[in-house]
């Protein structure tokens, strides 16, 4: 009983602990469990494996560091995906860390291709704005974008000669962690100007993009390191989120462990409340 | 005049854009208030930055609690204004450095103590206690098992497909695809409807709460 009473009163530094070492463990010592890709992320490959070499594909990160231990891996698989099919990436943000993220997602892919900037890629930087830099993007990139972060003019660019408005987007994939974010690339450039929309985004804001798939609002969406390790997979590039999966396999095990304690100690001594409050029982039966 | 001007203007450009829907010839002037939206966005940030320097200066004047921080704060907002206006904010710069090596892994970290509150927020207070606490944790169990490859892991290859059922995979995909859009869809209808609800009452003057108003 004294086990249960601990068991039921443990100390949260004990719990932090645990969790820890669950988490550190696997990065050091990987267990390699293979991911099963959904049809959400296969929808995505998908698209950008169909699309033909030379597309315009534009990529909002809208994230920021905080998020971006889940949805930096996604950028980076998806940029290489791009980059390997020759696509042309046009890249934005609606927060404003998204652009230096950007940055640092160019800094690592770039090296692995022969890319020449304003040719292959641009980096457009941040707009302040949400939904309303999306809409003008429907009228004009070159109004909303005079200049790229590195403020060269727009206009200079070879990848911005074809690219007018969103109508010469062919795949949007944007990158989110909140607002502005999927919500306004699906209100504006989807059911607005009509261009295919992918998305990714944290484990814990997915669930409620899931209506934007089933209606077709959304081509694909990756959800959190899952969905990065699962575009690693298709891409058969495992990079930092299939290493990080082992991890959060062990974590996730533990929290249900820990949930799956906490419930038997609630309910043995529940049990035992009640007893005392009943007290011994009296009558034939019990005199017998 | 200092509400009405403002809500004049409000009205205006929401109608504009609202009836820009239903009438092109309107679609020039929509797009010049949207263009005029980006540049007063941008000027709010300045506002904005302006104002956060101005509160957490006045908390170090008057040494008020945890002012500490804001002395941080603000020798941060200078440093970092500093090192992309003076050298820019490309690859390779100071900014960049400053971005990749402080901030980034500052931030990253914060949002990572997470896992740590959420497993003992768990085990503190996610309880059986009535059926529907039962039916929400049986199906966050679910749901973090088919959410990770270890879910998986323990079905062998040999499994039949008359069991699949049992498969937190399998699981996961109907909670995830048919109680939660549903019930997400419902939200946002809900929440959509309200949006439309509370534009009405901005454009219509009822609702003042942007204009500072109780």
């Amino acid at each position: 009983m004294e086990l249960i009473r601990w068991l039921a009163d443990i100390d949260r530094r004990i719990i932090f602990l645990v969790i820890a070492v669950a988490v550190v463990l696997p990065l050091i010592f990987p267990l390699g469990m293979r991911v099963k890709v959904t049809p959400q992320t296969e929808s995505i490959y998908d698209e950008v494996e169909n699309l033909p070499a030379g597309s315009n594909v534009l990529v909002s990160f809208d994230y920021d560091p905080a998020a971006a231990p889940e949805v930096h891996p996604m950028a980076l698989a998806f940029l290489r995906h791009c980059f390997a099919k020759k696509h042309k990436v046009i890249i934005m943000a609606l927060w404003p860390v998204g652009a230096q993220l950007a940055v640092s997602a160019m800094a690592e892919v770039g090296k692995e291709y022969d890319l020449e900037y304003g040719r292959d890629y641009v980096n457009l930087g941040y707009k302040p704005g949400g939904d309303i830099v999306i809409k003008s993007l429907g009228v004009s990139f070159r109004e909303v974008f005079p200049k790229d972060m590195a403020g060269e003019p727009t206009t200079g660019l070879a990848i911005m000669a074809k690219v007018r408005n969103l109508k010469d987007i062919d795949l949007v994939m944007d990158l989110s962690a909140g607002d502005p974010g999927i919500p306004g690339w699906v209100r504006v450039a989807n059911a607005l100007y009509q261009r295919k929309v992918a998305a990714g985004c944290t484990a814990v804001s997915a669930p409620q993009f899931f209506p934007y798939l089933q209606t077709g609002q959304l081509v694909g969406l990756l959800g959190g390191l899952k969905g990065a390790a699962e575009y690693e997979s298709v891409i058969a590039h495992a990079d930092k989120a299939s290493r990080r999966m082992d991890a959060q396999s062990i974590a996730h095990l533990v929290i249900i462990v820990f949930i799956i304690f906490a419930n038997v100690s609630y309910f043995i001594l529940r049990r035992q409340r009640e007893e005392k409050r009943e007290g011994p029982r009296t009558g034939p039966a019990a005199s017998a | 005049m200092r509400r009405e001007i403002p809500m004049i203007v409000a009205f205006v450009a929401g109608v504009i854009i609202i009836l820009e829907f239903f009438v092109p010839a309107l679609r020039d002037v929509a797009v010049q208030i949207q263009k005029w939206y980006l540049v007063v966005v941008a000027f709010a940030i300045l506002v904005g930055a302006f104002n956060l320097l101005r509160m957490n200066y006045l908390k170090v004047r008057n040494r008020r609690a945890d002012w500490p921080y804001s002395v941080i704060l603000i020798i941060g907002l200078f440093t970092m204004a500093v090192a992309g206006i003076g050298w820019g904010i490309e690859e390779g710069t100071v900014f960049d450095w400053l971005f990749n090596y402080l901030y980034f892994p500052m931030s990253s970290t914060v949002f990572a103590l997470l896992a740590f509150f959420v497993a003992s927020a768990a085990y503190r207070a996610f309880r059986a206690r009535t059926v529907d606490a039962t039916l929400l944790l049986a199906a966050a169990i679910v749901v973090m098992l088919g959410q990770v490859p270890i879910g998986s892991a323990w079905v062998p290859p040999w499994w039949p497909d008359s069991l699949v059922f049992l498969t937190p995979d399998w699981l996961k995909d109907r909670i995830m695809n048919i109680f939660n859009t549903a019930g997400q869809r419902a939200i946002l209808i809900g929440a959509s409807l309200g949006v439309v609800s509370t534009s009405l009452r901005i454009l219509l003057g009822i609702e003042r709460s942007y204009l500072g108003e109780e």
